[in-house]
C-alpha cells in the first residue's frame, strides 16, 4: 500500500506538476491517496486470481477499501473542488466555506437525482447503504471509461498507422515558414507605421484618444483627423494579418510534427508500433463489432472470452488441454495487461489534458477533478473487468458489490462505447478531410 | 520616416508569466486590457531614441518579438519556434516572481534561442543543463524581467529579490522587477527606465557598431552583415 502511495505521489511531482509550484500539499495529498487506493484495488483482484491470501481477510480488506475510496470520491472530493473553485472566484473571498458547503449540497443533489432514471434502486437497502453509492459512482465512471475507450479506440490506430500520414517534404516546410516570416514582416512593418503615426501626433501636442462623450462625438464629426482614419485602417489591417500569422504557425507545427512522425516510423521501434498499431486496430474494431451485436441482439455476454475462446480451439482444432488450468493462467494474464495498459493510457491522456488546459489558478481544481476522474473510473473498471473473468471469480466481487445490476451496466458500456466510437470516426474524417485540401491550396 | 534602423529582440518566458502585457505596456505605455494566451508570435515596435541628450541621438526601432509556448513543448513546437530566432540582437527573458519554476525554465529558453543561432544546420541542442561556461562567450545582452512584484506580500519580497539578484548574475545581465499592470514602474526618470533604455542602448551598440566603434553603413548591406557581425565576435 506505502509503495503506491509513494508512487502516485513521485509521479504527481514528477509529471503534472513539473512548471507551477504546488501550493497546497492538501491536494497532493488527496490525489495521491485516491491513487494509491485505486491500485489497492488492483492488487486485490490480481491476488483473487492468484489466491493468495485467505478468503475471509480479502473480503474484509475489499470491503475496508471500497469504504474509502467512496468516502473519498463521494465526500472529500467534491467538497474541495467547490472549496478551491470557490477561492478563484475573488467575490466571494469572505465566506468561503459557506459556499463551498452550499455548492457541496448541490452536488449531492444532482448526484442522486442521477441515480433515479436508472433500473438501480431496490426496496431492499436503506438510502446511504454502499450499494446506492457504488450504483451511482458507478454510473458515471462507466459514462466515462465508455466514451474515453470509444474516443481511445478510433484515435489509436488513426494515430499509430503510418497509413494515415499524409506526405511532407522539406519543401512544404520551409514554403510555409517562409510565409510565416512573410507575414510576420508584414506585420512588424505596419506596426512600424503605426507607431510613428502615434509619435508625430504626441510631438505635434496632440491628443489622439478616442473621442468620448457627447461633445465629442460631435466634435468627431465635423474635425476629421487625417491620421487617426489611415490608422484605424492600418491596425484593422494588422489584426488580420496577426490572425494569420498564428494560423500559420500552428500549420508549420502541424507539418512539423507529421514529418517528425514520419521519421519515426522509419526507425524500428516505428515499425514495431506501426505493428501494435494494425493489431489494436483490428482489436478496436473487433470490440466494435461485439458492442454493436451485443446492442442489437440484446445479448449479454455470460461466459468470458477467455474461456470461450478456449472452448473454440478446442472443439474446433482438437487440441485437448485442461481448460481449468489454462483459463486461470491466460485469464489472469489478460487481466493483469488490460488493468496495466488502462492504468497507463489513463495516465498518459490524464498528464496530456493537463498541460492543455492548466494555468497557475486553476491547476489545483484541475488536478482534483481528474483524481476524481481516476477514481470513478477505476471503480467503474472493476465493475466491467467482471465480464472478463471466469465465473468462479466472480463471486467474490459480486459478494462484495452486493446487488447490483450488472448487466444493465455491461449494456450502457457498449450503448455509449458505440456513440462515441462513431462520432469519434465521423471527426477524424472530416479532420482528415479538412487537412488535405488545406494543404492543396497552399 | 519609415527608413529608420532596426533591432530585434526576442521576450522569451514561461507560459502565463505576463510576455503579453509587458510588451504591450513597453510599445504603448498603457496596460494591456485583455490578456490572453498568444499563439505563436506577436511582434510589436518600440521607438527608441539611441543616446538621448546626446548630440549623437538617434532613432530606432525595436522590434519586440514575443514568442508563446513553453519550455517543455514538442519537438515539432520547438522546431517551428526556431524560425523566429533568426538574426535576433537581444533577449528580454521574463519569469513570474511568484513562480519559482519559471526562473528556473529561463536557463533553457536561453539555450534553446542561443543555439538556433549558432548551428546555422538547425541543429537543437536538447539537454537542457545549465553551463555557465555557454554563457561566458554570449554576445546578445540579455534583460531579465521579473513581473507580477505587487502579488508579493512585503514580508517576503526580500528573499525573493535576492534569489532574482543571483539569477541577474548568472545571465551577467542587468534586472528589472516590475507589474506589467502598472505602468508607474516605467515611469521616465525612474531606475527601471533607466536601465531598460541602456539595455536597448547596449543591443542598438552591439548590432551596429564594431567594437573599434565604425558604424555599418547601408540598409540593404545589413543583412548579410547581421549574422556576419555575430560570427566574427565569436571568433575572436
Amino acid at each position: 500500500q506505502v509503495l503506491f502511495f509513494g508512487f502516485g505521489w513521485l509521479f504527481f511531482m514528477r509529471k503534472l506538476f513539473k512548471d507551477y509550484e504546488v501550493r497546497q500539499y492538501v491536494v497532493q495529498v488527496i490525489f495521491s491517496v485516491t491513487f494509491a487506493f485505486s491500485c489497492t484495488m488492483f492488487e486485490l483482484i490480481i491476488f483473487e486470481i492468484l489466491g493468495v491470501l485467505n478468503s475471509s481477510s480479502r473480503y474484509f480488506h475489499w470491503k475496508l477499501n471500497l469504504c474509502v475510496i467512496l468516502l473519498i470520491l463521494v465526500f472529500m472530493v467534491p467538497f474541495y473542488i467547490g472549496y478551491f473553485v470557490v477561492s478563484n472566484i475573488r467575490l466571494l473571498h469572505r465566506q468561503k466555506l459557506l459556499f463551498a458547503c452550499v455548492l457541496w449540497l448541490t452536488f449531492m443533489y444532482f448526484f442522486w437525482k442521477l441515480g433515479d432514471p436508472f433500473p438501480i434502486l431496490s426496496p431492499k437497502h436503506g438510502i446511504l447503504s454502499i450499494e446506492q453509492l457504488i450504483s451511482r459512482v458507478g454510473v458515471i465512471g462507466v459514462t466515462l471509461m465508455a466514451l474515453l475507450s470509444g474516443f481511445g479506440a478510433v484515435n489509436c490506430p488513426y494515430t499509430y498507422m503510418s497509413y494515415f500520414l499524409r506526405n511532407v517534404t522539406d519543401a512544404d516546410i520551409l514554403a510555409l515558414e517562409r510565409r510565416l516570416l512573410q507575414t510576420m514582416d508584414m506585420i512588424v512593418s505596419k506596426k512600424k507605421r503605426i507607431a510613428v503615426a502615434h509619435r508625430t501626433m504626441f510631438q505635434r501636442g496632440e491628443v489622439h484618444n478616442k473621442p468620448t462623450g457627447f461633445w465629442g462625438m460631435i466634435k468627431s464629426v465635423t474635425t476629421s483627423v487625417p491620421g487617426s482614419e489611415n490608422l484605424s485602417l492600418i491596425q484593422q489591417e494588422v489584426d488580420a494579418l496577426e490572425e494569420l500569422s498564428r494560423q500559420l504557425f500552428l500549420e508549420t507545427a502541424d507539418l512539423h510534427a507529421t514529418k517528425e512522425r514520419i521519421e519515426y516510423s522509419k526507425t524500428f521501434q516505428g515499425k514495431y508500433f506501426n505493428f501494435m498499431g494494425y493489431f489494436f486496430s483490428i482489436y478496436c474494431v473487433w470490440k466494435i463489432f461485439m458492442a454493436t451485436i451485443n446492442i442489437v441482439f440484446d445479448r449479454v455476454g455470460k461466459t468470458d472470452p477467455v474461456t470461450r475462446g478456449i472452448e473454440i480451439t478446442v472443439n474446433y482444432l482438437g487440441i485437448q488441454f485442461d481448460v481449468k488450468f489454462w483459463s486461470q493462467h491466460i485469464s489472469f494474464i489478460l487481466v493483469g495487461i488490460i488493468i496495466v495498459t488502462s492504468i497507463r493510457g489513463l495516465l498518459i491522456t490524464l498528464t496530456k489534458f493537463f498541460y492543455a488546459i492548466s494555468s497557475s489558478k486553476s491547476s489545483n481544481v484541475i488536478v482534483l477533478l481528474l483524481a476524481q476522474i481516476m477514481g470513478m473510473y477505476f471503480v467503474s473498471s472493476v465493475l466491467l473487468i467482471r465480464m472478463s473473468m471466469p465465473p468462479e471469480y466472480r463471486t467474490i466481487i459480486t459478494e462484495v458489490l452486493g446487488e447490483l445490476q450488472f448487466n444493465f451496466y455491461h449494456r450502457w458500456f457498449d450503448v455509449i462505447f458505440l456513440v462515441s466510437a462513431l462520432s469519434s470516426i465521423l471527426f477524424l474524417y472530416l479532420a482528415h478531410k479538412q487537412a488535405p485540401e488545406k494543404h492543396m491550396a497552399l | 520616416m519609415a527608413a529608420l534602423d532596426r533591432v530585434k529582440v526576442l521576450v522569451l518566458g514561461d507560459s502565463g508569466v505576463g510576455k503579453s502585457s509587458l510588451v504591450h505596456l513597453l510599445c504603448h505605455n498603457q496596460v494591456l486590457g485583455n490578456p490572453s494566451w498568444t499563439v505563436g508570435c506577436s511582434v510589436d515596435v518600440r521607438i527608441h531614441d539611441y543616446k538621448e541628450g546626446t548630440p549623437e541621438e538617434k532613432t530606432y526601432y525595436i522590434e519586440l518579438w514575443d514568442v508563446g509556448g513553453s519550455v517543455g513543448s514538442a519537438t515539432s513546437v520547438k522546431s517551428t519556434r526556431a524560425v523566429f530566432y533568426n538574426l535576433l540582437n537581444g533577449i528580454i527573458l521574463v519569469h513570474d516572481l511568484t513562480n519559482k519554476k519559471s526562473s528556473q525554465n529561463l536557463y533553457r529558453w536561453t539555450l534553446e534561442a542561443l543555439n538556433r543561432d549558432a548551428a546555422p544546420t538547425g541543429v537543437l541542442v536538447t539537454n537542457g543543463d545549465y553551463d555557465r561556461e555557454q554563457f561566458a562567450d554570449n554576445q546578445i545582452p540579455l534583460l531579465v524581467i521579473g513581473t507580477k512584484l505587487d502579488q508579493i506580500p512585503e514580508t517576503k519580497r526580500n528573499e525573493v529579490l535576492t534569489r532574482t539578484a543571483f539569477l541577474a548574475e548568472d545571465f551577467n545581465a542587468e534586472e528589472i522587477n516590475l507589474d506589467c499592470t502598472n505602468p508607474r514602474y516605467l515611469a521616465a526618470g525612474s531606475s527601471n527606465a533607466v536601465k531598460l533604455s541602456r539595455f536597448f542602448d547596449k543591443v542598438i551598440e552591439k548590432r551596429y557598431f564594431l567594437r573599434d566603434g565604425n558604424q555599418i553603413p547601408g540598409f540593404s548591406e545589413r543583412k548579410r552583415f547581421g549574422g556576419g557581425t555575430l560570427k566574427s565576435l565569436h571568433y575572436d
